[in-house]
């Protein structure tokens, strides 16, 4: 029930927090240099008389400007984004059509990055002061220092273009047309290196944060005392030290969530990924607001989403949590 | 001032970091003595490997253009916006946490909703969707950077300035009659200007990575040279001509890992306490 009550709770809150991106979007079309109409069309120039009166009509634009709010609000709630004019379908379609790939992506950049940071981490901490320690350190302190663009680019010339180990763009074998199991380790081949290199910055964060955790947490008196009754040391780090530690790494994961979206849009395009994030890129290529703000509300979307989950998860993780 | 010094030469990788950030730092002011042709002239052959031509050691790009020149000119560039927005973004941080912490109530609620919505919307998209619309220039790249960085520092400013209010020589400012601007300014402000600095200098970095990740996607400024851009525009001829997009993202690597690794540093000298817990 408390339960319960805490989702309804933050639900209402993500609500209005969408709902002020709803007003900051409107604010930024209408801040672009220009006739709002030939923004939302793109290029000055680019749409025809016709297609700009249209949008002027179906957006209010000569009507005063809280009118035109309610009615762009309107059209949000009502899942209408708009429409590309560049692409020549609606905003809400296109960027549907490619969820699925930049959720699969994402995903498993996120899971990647947690799992192997978490584990890096929690090795360096365990073996403190050692050669291991002192490797995952600058390992790291490099990949927290490197830009996740040249780092996609730097794997494509190694793993692709020197070695020919793993396909360098794309989502799956042009032309190949299999399907089945084949078609699943295609994809798989092709997911490797952009889910890779999209989760190695934040696979150093979890990793560095995760030492510094277990460090502190392995000082505390519990610790001592659960040592000092005789546990098996590897019993102490695992059911001891790493359960307590793991939870500034978890509030992290929530916050991360939001910027592995961000982080997509550079991959995708290294990676020619067929997702939001490549979609952000050609939209901003063709200077296609529209679209642009769309993906942003998406996006904007997904990370309140993602904040959610990760509260959830925190509270399952420390019952001590009371969640208000 | 001693004892600082002597706290921070103790972290090896902080002096290695200052040493980096000194170089890169006299490579940015040197930059027009050392290349003072400018760095979009085409001056030699296209697509020329790196070491192949007396003079040219970075190689040249597709244009004919010399790598070596554009990383050195580029090096202005980065300093620039990285400093520059993250001044903008510990100004506004640093306001608005100051005026929550110190009024609470009411203003402090406002003010950390503010805060809060502008902690979830995504950054990098939002970084990207204001330099789009606002024309991508120097003046729009450092104020979209800026803008998606100050929330943490208001946070942090706010929680020193709350537990700071009730202190005892914040009180007896009270109680003789200081204003209260005056007591923000110059009793607490102060106080609060350690764990700022150390993660002012580590903002410095992001916003480094942050630019040149707008410039990679064409949002620099068209005037600019600037690493990301280079990057970008070599990305096309990545199979040909690896050492395009090689040097400039090195260049990245190395500064914002010195002023990452010189934060530390910073954070081991001003919070020796903080600092030994997390050892």
């Amino acid at each position: 029930m408390r339960l319960l009550r805490f989702i309804a709770r933050r639900l209402v809150k993500g609500v209005f927090v969408l709902l002020a991106i709803v007003v900051l979007n409107f604010g930024l079309i209408r801040a672009a240099p220009g006739d709002p109409a030939q923004v939302m069309a793109g290029e000055a120039g680019a749409a025809d008389e016709m297609f700009i009166q249209q949008l002027r009509e179906r957006f209010g634009l000569d009507k005063p400007l809280y009118e035109q709010l309610a009615i762009y609000v309107g059209g949000i709630l009502t899942l209408d984004l708009g429409y590309s004019y560049r692409q020549q379908m609606p905003v809400s379609q296109l960027i549907f059509d490619r969820l699925p790939a930049t959720l699969l992506l994402t995903g498993t950049a996120f899971f990647i990055s947690l799992l192997l940071g978490v584990l890096l981490g929690a090795l360096a901490a365990a073996r403190a002061g050692s050669w291991t320690d002192s490797a995952i350190t600058i390992f790291a302190l490099i990949f927290y220092a490197t830009p996740l663009f040249w780092v996609a680019l730097m794997a494509i010339l190694l793993f692709s273009v020197t070695l020919g180990w793993l396909p360098a763009f794309g989502i799956e074998t042009v032309g190949a047309g299999e399907s089945g199991l084949a078609g699943v380790l295609d994809l798989l081949e092709h997911l490797v290196l952009p889910a890779t290199t999209l989760g190695l910055f934040f696979m150093a964060v979890y990793a560095r944060m995760t030492r510094a955790s277990m460090l502190e947490v392995a000082q505390l008196d519990y610790v001592k005392t659960a040592r000092a009754k005789g546990l098996p040391p590897g019993r102490v780090t695992r059911a001891h030290v790493l359960r307590n530690a793991l939870l500034p790494v978890l509030t992290l994961a929530g916050i991360q969530a939001g910027q592995i979206v961000g982080g997509a849009v550079l991959t995708e395009t290294v990676f020619a990924w067929p997702g939001i994030g490549r979609l952000m890129f050609d939209a901003l290529l063709q200077r296609d607001y529209n679209l642009l703000l769309g993906i942003f509300f998406v996006s904007s979307a997904m990370v309140i989403l993602f904040n959610l989950i990760t509260d959830l998860l925190y509270r399952v993780v420390d019952p001590r949590i009371e969640v208000g | 001032m001693d004892g600082f010094w002597k706290r921070f030469c103790r972290n090896k990788g902080a002096v290695l970091g200052l040493a980096i950030i000194v170089i890169v730092v006299l490579v940015a002011l040197a930059a027009p003595l050392l290349y003072p042709q400018s760095p979009w002239r085409m001056v030699q052959r296209p697509f020329l490997p790196p070491f192949s031509v007396d003079g040219f050691w970075l190689g040249t790009d597709t244009l004919g253009r010399d790598i070596a020149a554009g990383v050195v000119h580029g090096a202005r560039v980065s300093l620039l916006v990285g400093l520059v927005s993250t001044l903008v973004a510990v100004v506004i941080g640093v306001s608005l946490g100051a005026l929550a912490g110190y009024y609470g109530g009411l203003i402090d609620d406002g003010l950390m909703r503010f805060t809060e919505l502008f902690q979830t919307i995504p950054s990098f998209a939002l970084a990207i969707v204001l330099v789009a619309i606002l024309q991508p220039t120097v003046d729009s790249v450092v104020l979209a950077i800026a803008l998606v960085s100050w929330p943490p520092v208001a946070r942090l400013v706010r929680g020193e300035f709350l537990s700071l209010r009730s202190r005892e020589f914040v009180q007896a400012a009270v109680v003789i009659g200081q204003s209260n601007g005056r007591i923000i300014l110059t009793q607490i402000l102060p106080n609060t200007l350690s764990p700022v600095i150390v993660m002012a200098s580590l903002m410095v970095a992001t916003a480094i990575l942050l630019e040149s990740s707008l410039s990679f996607l064409g949002l620099g400024d068209p005037n600019l040279m600037s690493w990301g851009y280079m990057i970008g525009a070599a990305r096309t001829v990545l199979r040909q001509a690896w050492w395009m997009s090689f040097f400039p993202g090195i260049a990245i690597l190395l500064t914002v890992l010195a002023l990452n690794l010189v934060g530390e540093g910073l954070n081991d000298a001003l919070n020796p306490r903080l600092a030994r817990r997390s050892r």
